[in-house]
């Protein structure tokens, strides 16, 4: 052995330099991908490679790559062939910084083998994630994938499984965010839909289970890429993603400007940044804006928008389940989750969809330490066949389940009504609202007048009397003041003011539920 | 509506909150340049209701309150939380939004008055201030209508009697047919009789409502129609009359001030040629056109006519004044005029006051040699409208942020609205009357650029584009003014402040010094952190910015508040105390004091920036990102010659094409009424009509599908 080793000593040299250059080959081969004609045809088609998105969504010089080697293992059908193999696979990973903050990140790299998912891809995907998952930081991953390798079979599968499982590990632990830059199809969408928000980019990406092939030799049903799992429906009509951008680079910017929200974990506080904008700041359109008419809709963006720093919000899901406003945005510079009903949509009332929407964001902010406000003008829970049908009442309990286990600062805006059930759904005071405030023009009613006048005096006279005296009696924030379910009743335009002062105090609010393995939301 | 809000008190209480913050909020701060001489043992009115809404009913109450007179406010349910109902003392509601079934509601208005005991009605301008059945009803009641008689308003309201009356008083007339014409027939048989230009106009109109101007029989025709329907519309009177039209006039006005003891003063002249579709934009006073004698020849006639009609109370003459300043009389408004404040600054006179003091029978407490003409006064009326279609089409919001210049010195704003109001297609879309005053013109003007710069209005399109270009254009800032200065000046419609290559490097290095500002604000995380922030932090950032198409490489660098911008070699130095929550950005670039606006600034890059009036589309990028654009695919924007959409808010008066329909380029395909302006869309190519989406008496909001061509 030692003898083996001194003959070779002359060999080490030659060795080590060639290793050098086979490193450089091997590194400069991973940077382009599948090759210059592929990146051409990646363009053609306005999208950009996995690299140049990283370049774009990380700061500048901050990504440090892991597995830039990993090649795919698959023997058959000729993919154990060198020019079959491409270093670092058709999947770029590692960690970087968005303004400053650490992240970990996978970029699918569509051409190479577009983008599927090998063994070798998933591995390093899971890398990631578990480093994540120890360091405490979040996970952004950019999906532009044609689906498994399907000459690889079942370890495709495996590796898709590998995946989930850690999406599921990881939820509520870090911050997952899905990027679609391009196709996601089949089982793969599922791991997007495990992550906390899927964000698309509009006509160069989609998401769904089985493509219109497969859909037209099933149900005869004649549907195009884009109808099936374009932006427009998901965002719109599946509410599966949460928000589109309009191409690659506006998707990547808007990407790091809403990371700015996040925290890094589940053990980080509400991130908080230089804010301008004076904490005290009187909002004096707040005074007007709800109508003297009960019926009278009006938009409660301009509440939200009025009362958050720099009038900054980012929607989430802003054009599905209109009837509820979600999103985030920062007061006195530090993060908050916005739940409002909508006046404008459908009087705003709670349905199966918004119940979904406010549900799901609601948890979130829970999850991860975000105080929530909640501004509340709800009629109810929106009546009929079809939403009894469509199980109402295990949606709308999603909600209640939501508001009343979240354990972060929970403050309370009733702008106008809060009628019968929904009044307790939305942060009430019996869910454990920390701040529960009325503005004058509340409500805090069983249901609108009329109803309860003619359930109380059924078939007696002096039905409008009645319900004058109804009104006059509950159609005002006294009824709930006096017995301390509100906290106060405010001037509208102080309403910034009072929401920041207690924001700082509560933000060292602790509170915990009773152990359990893990509780049993309503699905 | 909730009990406890038609509880007298409650309501009160709520007013009274209300009317606090509101009273801080315009003290402290010296707008106004007249005064009100207010001589305590001059007995007045105990209470006067003011008939009206807006900036012209919070200008009669502010008078008021300083004569310790009460103040009632009639409104409509929309304008229920309306400033002008805030401030008065007591407010009633006289009806549903239309100004027919509200504001113009006599009853109502009637029974306000009985309930609250008002004993004087000021009404303001426009709704029922010169229609002689209100003050009629209101002498019959006893109570006094604070403007002229009712005689007056008769004789001054209907232009062909004016027209005569005034040819009695000796006052200068336009040549023109003294009667109503029929139909349009007549209207091209008399046009040519008077010789083309003719203008036909409603005998009962004012304000450009109902006006149309003809050059050929054609036109006349086309004229006479809409000037009937829109007469009909606004004034419920459809009758017309035409008189010879005088090209490139200018339209200078005499205020006059009359009492019921047969004294009358002239308050001197207010010029309002630059105007929009016969509607005033900006105004002055006094007119760089006139000398001492023409504005006495003036002045002389116009108290002459008030004479002759026994006029009592505030009035105005106009007059058209050629290019040889012969001058010939238009019409008598019998009201306070909207543009009375710029003949306050200069007179000092209050002159709701003065209707005040008159209608309750006190003699003039001046003569005409007491009239000074004290400086310069400037008026830009600020519309809620989109100066880029036909100098300004209405359009409306709600008010999600405003403030104005009051902070600037010499500088008045009368307005009746505040931020959280809405703009509605009900009334008029006018957001305020921002009046500058200096010693000289020059200061006034200069006064009326920074005061555009500094307010700061969002939610709603508007005119200050305009009005900031209106106020520098050399043919205006010489004097050289005419009724015909817009389509003269912006003949291919108005476009927006056209930038030299300075301006243009301001603006950029604007943009960019806000994009490093908040890049850098980005990366700044305050409390404890469990993983530290690696901040990419530099000094020297390589920009791309892109305006209208033009594509800019710049380099900046950042000391402090200071940066230094390079654009194509040259260095531009932006510095100053601003920040990024503030609307307004006060700067210094290259030692020059600007005030800019950020409009938008959004995660992208995209930053809006209002400068020298105008809003300009920037988007800074990234030298990567804006490399990586270039592989972005283009958006197809809509074909939009084969659409028709409503270019405001309003309502469908007519549609003349039906699907199958063939239509020439230009031909008219729907009317739409907005603000009570008709206007007439037409087709932008021959083509046949696809599909009609609206019907006449269709409410339609901007940018509605109308008609679809094939």
């Amino acid at each position: 052995y030692r003898g083996w080793c001194l003959q070779n000593a002359r060999c080490y040299s030659v060795n080590h330099l060639s290793v050098q250059e086979r490193i450089e080959k091997k590194r400069k081969a991973a940077l382009t991908g599948g090759g210059q004609l592929r990146i051409a045809a990646q363009h053609k088609r306005g999208k950009l490679t996995a690299r140049e998105r990283l370049e774009l969504l990380l700061d500048p010089d901050s990504f440090v790559e892991y597995d830039m080697f990993v090649e795919h293992r698959c023997s058959d059908f000729g993919m154990e062939a060198d020019h079959n193999k491409y270093p670092g696979d058709s999947v770029v990973t590692g960690q970087g910084r968005i303004n400053g903050r650490l992240v970990y990140v996978f970029s699918q790299d569509f051409t190479v083998f577009g983008g599927s998912l090998s063994g070798a891809h998933a591995q390093k995907v899971c890398k990631v994630m578990d480093q994540a998952m120890m360091v405490g930081a979040p996970v952004i991953g950019l999906n532009d994938s044609g689906g498994a390798r399907i000459q690889e079979g079942v370890e495709s599968l495996a590796g898709y499984a590998d995946i989930f499982l850690r999406n599921v590990m990881a939820s509520g632990v870090v911050p997952q965010i899905s990027l679609i830059m391009g196709p996601c199809a089949g089982g793969a969408v599922y791991s997007p839909a495990l992550t906390d928000f899927t964000f698309m980019v509009k006509d160069t990406s989609y998401l769904f289970i089985t493509g219109p092939d497969v859909v037209k030799s099933v149900t005869n049903e004649d549907v195009t890429q884009e109808e099936l799992g374009g932006a427009k429906t998901h965002t719109t009509v599946s509410g599966v993603a949460h928000r589109a951008f309009e191409n690659d680079v506006d998707a990547l910017l808007n990407l790091r400007d809403f990371f700015n929200f996040l925290p890094l974990s589940n053990k980080d506080p509400a991130p908080v940044t230089e804010c301008h904008d004076p904490r005290d700041r009187p909002v004096p359109g707040l005074d007007t804006i709800v109508p003297f008419e009960s019926t009278k809709a009006y938009d409660m963006l301009d509440i939200v928008h009025g009362v958050l720093d720099e009038r900054e919000f980012f929607e989430i899901m802003p054009n599905y389940a209109k009837n509820i406003v979600v999103g985030f945005a920062r007061m006195n510079g530090r993060t908050v989750g916005i739940v409002g009903n909508q006046p404008k949509v459908a009087s705003g009332c709670l349905d199966v969809n918004s119940s979904v929407k406010g549900a799901r964001f609601v948890r979130f902010c829970d999850a991860f330490n975000i105080p929530i406000i909640t501004f509340v003008d709800v009629p109810g829970f929106l009546p009929g066949t079809a939403q009894e049908y469509g199980g109402i009442i295990r949606h709308g309990a999603k909600l209640l389940y939501a508001f009343a286990e979240a354990t972060v600062p929970k403050i309370t805006v009733i702008t106008r009504k809060a009628y019968g059930g929904a009044y307790d759904v939305m942060s009430s005071k019996h869910l454990r609202g920390d701040v529960n405030y009325a503005w004058p023009s509340a409500e805090v009613a069983v249901m609108g007048a009329k109803g309860a006048v003619q359930i109380i005096f059924r078939g007696k006279e002096n039905q409008a009397e009645a319900e004058a005296e109804y009104v006059e009696k509950f159609a005002n924030p006294f009824p709930a003041a006096v017995r301390g379910f509100v906290d106060d009743i405010i001037q509208p335009s102080t309403t910034r003011k009072r929401l920041c002062r207690d924001l700082e105090v509560l933000a060292s609010k602790k509170q915990t539920n009773p152990w359990k393995k893990h509780a049993n939301i309503p699905l | 509506m909730a009990a406890y809000r038609n509880t007298p008190g409650f309501q009160r209480v709520l007013h009274a909150v209300k009317h606090v913050c509101f009273s801080k909020q315009r003290c402290g701060v010296i707008i106004c340049r007249y005064s009100t001489v207010y001589d305590p043992n001059e007995k007045t009115f105990d209470k006067i209701l003011i008939a009206n809404r807006g900036e012209i009913a919070c200008r009669v109450i502010k008078t008021c309150k300083k004569m310790g007179i009460k103040t009632v406010a009639v409104h409509s349910d929309v304008d229920s939380s309306a400033v002008h109902v805030k401030v008065a003392d007591e407010a009633v509601c006289v009806g549903p939004a239309p100004t027919s079934k509200s504001y113009l509601n006599m009853d109502a208005i009637m029974n306000a008055i009985k309930q609250t005991g008002a004993q004087a009605v000021h009404p303001g301008y426009g709704f029922l201030s010169e229609n002689k059945e209100f003050a009629k009803r209101l002498a019959a009641e006893g109570v006094t209508f604070i403007g002229p008689d009712t005689h007056a308003i008769q004789a001054m309201g209907d232009k062909i009697e004016s027209k005569l009356i005034a040819k009695a008083a000796k006052v200068n007339t336009i040549p023109g047919f003294d009667g109503v014409v029929k139909d349009a027939e007549e209207a091209v048989k008399i046009a040519g009789e008077i010789g083309y230009p003719v203008m036909i106009k409603a005998s009962a109109g004012g304000g450009g409502k109902g006006m149309r101007i003809a050059w050929n029989d054609e036109e006349t025709r086309e004229g006479f129609r809409f000037s009937s329907q829109e007469a009909l519309s606004s004034f419920g009177d459809d009758r017309l009359l035409i008189e010879k039209f005088i090209d490139n006039p200018r339209h200078i006005e005499i205020q006059v001030l009359a009492d019921k003891h047969g004294d009358a003063l002239w308050l001197n002249e207010r010029e309002c040629s630059i105007q929009r579709r016969n509607q005033k934009v900006v105004e002055e006073a006094p007119s760089t056109f006139l000398d001492p004698d023409t504005r006495r020849a003036m002045g002389e006639q116009a108290v002459s006519l008030a004479n002759a009609v026994k006029y009592s109370s505030a009035g105005t003459v106009e007059f058209l004044v050629d290019s040889k300043k012969n001058f010939y009389f238009l019409e008598m408004n019998t009201r306070l005029q909207v543009e009375h404040p710029i003949t306050e600054c200069i007179t000092g006179l209050d002159l709701v006051q003065q209707m005040i003091r008159i209608a309750k029978g006190y003699k003039l407490q001046h003569k005409q040699s007491d009239i000074p003409i004290n400086g310069w006064a400037v008026e830009s009326r600020v519309y809620a409208e989109d100066p880029y279609k036909s100098f300004g089409l209405p359009s409306i919001g709600r008010l999600s942020q405003y403030q104005e210049p009051l902070d600037l010195p010499n500088v008045r704003v009368d307005s009746g609205i505040q931020e959280g109001s809405d703009i509605s297609i009900y009334y008029d879309p006018m957001i305020s009357k921002l009046v500058t005053y200096g010693k000289t013109r020059e200061e006034a003007l200069k006064k009326m650029e920074d005061a555009l710069d500094n307010y700061v209005i969002r939610g709603v399109t508007h005119n200050i584009p305009l009005l900031r270009e209106i106020i520098v254009h050399p043919r205006f800032v010489s004097g050289d003014i005419s009724t015909k200065f817009l389509p003269e000046v912006y003949p291919d419609g108005f476009k927006g402040h056209m930038l030299t290559a300075g301006e243009r490097r301001e603006l950029l290095a604007t943009a960019a010094a806000l994009y490093v500002a908040a890049q850098l604000r980005s990366q700044k995380f305050l409390g404890d952190l469990r993983v530290s922030v690696v901040p990419a932090e530099s000094r020297q950032w390589e920009l791309c910015v892109e305006l209208d198409k033009g594509v800019h490489m710049l380099g900046v660098s950042r000391s402090g508040n200071n940066y230094t911008v390079e654009i194509d070699g040259e260095k531009v130095e932006v510095s100053g105390e601003w920040n990024l929550a503030s609307a307004l950005l006060p700067i210094t670039i290259n030692g020059k004091h600007r005030t800019l606006q950020c409009l938008l600034r959004t995660a992208a890059g995209e930053i809006s920036l209002q400068y020298l009036g105008t809003s300009f589309k920037l988007r800074v990028l990234s030298n990567l990102a804006a490399s990586l654009s270039k592989h972005m695919p283009e958006k197809v924007p809509e074909d939009t010659s084969s659409i028709l959409r409503s270019p405001m808010p309003g309502s469908v008066v007519a549609v003349s094409v039906k699907p199958g329909d063939n239509v020439a380029e230009g031909q008219e395909i729907c009317v739409i009424e907005a603000m009570k302006m008709q206007n007439s869309m037409t087709a932008a190519k021959t083509a046949k009509v696809k599909s009609v989406h609206c019907k006449a008496g269709d409410t339609v909001g901007e940018g509605d599908l109308l008609v679809e061509l094939e």
